[in-house]
């Protein structure tokens, strides 16, 4: 990443202080939108989640320390939204991971036209919009008109209807299902690309000597895939913790909490309590345990 | 590419194939039940036994959808009007004929799409060159504070964002979508990758011919990194067109919505009218399924490339 270095050492200081002149008017309008609209609403989110705030015009803020922090953990819907996003997250990682990985190299070999086509198809539900996709899953799981309820008690898969939705058992299972195949595209895009790059040398080098497809996949693949796979655990666990669409649209976290998440408790808590700084101290939590989990990918994954 | 040796068909790739084609259906059935959906009587629909394929296209859903709620097509504001107005509402200038709601949602959305995208790539450009190509004071720092940002999920600040768009006056506005989409720094990263390709040498001979900074990154920098900016540019617009969280905060009033907020209201209102509903996902999902199908290899592309060295 830094080697465009060598021959600045030698510069004056007058064409340094020239560049750094010129180099922040290019970095102006896009250091202010930063700035502004992105660090500025951190630190505020950290600031505010000390406080008893409200959101109301000519109500103060109130200094409460850590209570927010403290309130958090004795409080039963947060404890359970987290426990479901937490099995959210471990349902969905592995899975998206494993399911792209094994598409992506049943594909990435194919011609070109059939290749995108896969690619393109996979990746359909993310571009559809989280509300299209979410109004029409609503509709298939419906009690009465739904497709679901149709095709399993013809087939005799279940007895009588099953509000899928509306049922503490299957809610949560649903939703991540959905989840599931909004999540899937960009992986493969990226898995595909990743194996496509693995060097063809090496692989055949690996042929001639006699590896079997297990090895060769294991031994040569997965270590070349390896940055690609740390980003998509990442990135999958980013998108799975704040999986929200899905909640407000199909459940609001019903029936009896059993699909709350953090993040729409979050919303929730906002904008239907208006508990401002409550709000944001369980939002730097999250940010919390996202961070640590984010760190722990990295260093289970370079460690090895 | 040149031999085609390895093509034998193995039982295992039999299979391979057969399952990816019925994964490639269920991933396209959804979508398939949406549009045919919008096209059902009301008969068809709310039967418990589902039709796979209309008995009869209809259009009444359409009808339903456009005549449910009307929006002036355009409105123009007084600038910063609303600093002025005793209870912080705009000043209307003028406004255009008025139109099925729904049709506005689209033209908000479409605006908003556009907007983001703009801004974004020039200011990302702008900004990933110089952090890829020069050495200045503080860069160090910028570079991990873009990286620490990136990290961290987007919809932490965005509570705090609506406090601050209310200072500002672009709450309920799309502006206030549009300028913390702007604001994310995954472009400048982005842009930052694709400009580490341009090389060195070019922007010293261009500077020993003369050329300015503004001429050297117009027309050096901007031509060797346009398929970064073409993926951005799509990547942009179609995460901005389906950022629910975002408009759903930050918009409220009719004449503001976005087409998805649109059509998450009215499901909120009628649940059960699922012709409607599909309509109005019709109306929502087929614009940007065009846009990215159009786009695709550019989309695809942009997204590996910026992963590469994430």
């Amino acid at each position: 990443m830094t080697k465009a270095a060598p021959r600045y050492t030698t510069r004056s200081k007058v064409l340094v202080m020239r560049e750094t002149r010129s180099a922040y008017l290019f970095l102006l309008p896009s250091l202010f939108f930063f700035l502004v609209f992105v660090i500025f609403p951190m630190v505020l989110c950290i600031y505010t989640s000390f406080f008893d705030s409200t959101m109301g015009k000519n109500v103060e803020d109130t200094f409460v320390g850590l209570a927010n922090f403290r309130e958090m953990f004795s409080d039963s819907v947060f404890l359970k939204a987290l426990r479901n996003t937490f099995v959210i997250v471990i349902v969905s990682v592995p899975v998206v991971t494993a399911f792209s990985l094994w598409v992506s190299s049943a594909i990435y070999k194919m011609n070109g036209k059939v290749l995108s086509f896969f690619r393109c198809v996979f990746y359909l539900p993310v571009v559809t919009g989280s509300v299209a996709v979410t109004v029409v899953w609503k509709w298939m799981f419906n009690n009465y008109y739904g497709l679901f309820n149709y095709v399993g008690t013809s087939t005799g898969l279940i007895e009588k209807n099953i509000n899928w939705l509306g049922d503490e058992r299957y809610a949560l299972a649903c939703i991540i299902i959905i989840l599931l195949t909004t999540s899937i595209g960009q992986p493969i895009v990226l898995y595909v690309s990743a194996l496509g790059n693995v060097d063809a040398s090496l692989t055949e080098a690996a042929e001639i000597d006699g590896a079997t497809k297990f090895q060769l996949f294991w031994r040569i693949k997965w270590p070349n895939i390896m940055p690609t796979t740390l980003y998509i655990l990442i990135i999958t666990t980013i998108n799975s913790f704040q999986c929200f669409a899905l909640i407000q649209l199909l459940t609001s976290g019903g029936p009896n909490h059993a699909t709350d998440t953090v993040m729409y408790y979050i919303y929730y808590t906002a904008f239907k309590l208006y508990r401002y700084g409550y709000a944001n101290a369980m939002g730097v939590v999250l940010a919390i345990i996202i961070a640590l989990l984010s760190a722990i990918q990295f260093r289970v994954a370079r460690g090895k | 590419m040149n031999t085609k040796k390895k093509m034998k068909i193995t039982p295992y790739k039999v299979f391979c194939v057969v399952v990816l084609c019925i994964f490639a259906f269920l991933f396209i059935f959804p979508l398939y039940w949406i549009v045919t959906g919008a096209f059902k009587t009301a008969v068809d629909i709310n039967s418990s036994s589902p039709s796979f394929f209309p008995s009869e296209w209809v259009m009444s859903n359409f009808q339903k959808l456009f005549s449910r709620q009307k929006a002036p097509v355009w409105e123009v504001f007084v600038p910063f009007g609303s600093f002025f107005t005793s209870d912080g509402s705009k000043i209307p200038l003028f406004s255009g004929p008025v139109v099925p709601a729904a049709v506005r949602w689209l033209i908000n959305t479409v605006f908003m799409a556009v907007m983001a995208m703009l801004l974004t790539c020039i200011t990302a450009t702008m900004a990933g060159y110089v952090l890829a190509k020069k050495r200045f004071r503080g860069r160090a720092l910028l570079f991990t504070l873009i990286v620490c940002a990136m990290a961290l999920p987007k919809q932490v600040i965005l509570i705090p964002l609506i406090r601050e768009m209310s200072t500002l006056h672009l709450y309920n506005t799309i502006w206030g979508i549009i300028f913390p989409t702007v604001g994310w720094p995954f472009g400048v990263f982005l842009m930052k990758q694709f400009s580490e390709g341009v090389p060195g040498e070019m922007l010293e001979a261009a500077r020993i011919d003369g050329a300015g900074e503004l001429r050297t990154f117009t027309q050096i920098i901007v031509p060797m990194v346009k398929p970064g900016i073409g993926a951005l540019a799509i990547f942009t617009f179609i995460s901005s067109w389906n950022d629910y969280f975002m408009q759903l905060i930050m918009v409220s009033s009719t004449s503001n919505l976005t087409i998805s907020l649109g059509i998450a209201k009215m499901q909120a209102e009628n649940s059960t009218d699922f012709g409607l509903i599909m309509a109005g996902a019709t109306l929502a999902a087929v614009p940007i399924l065009t846009v990215f199908i159009i786009f695709q290899k550019y989309f695809t592309q942009g997204i590996a490339m910026g992963a590469v060295k994430g």
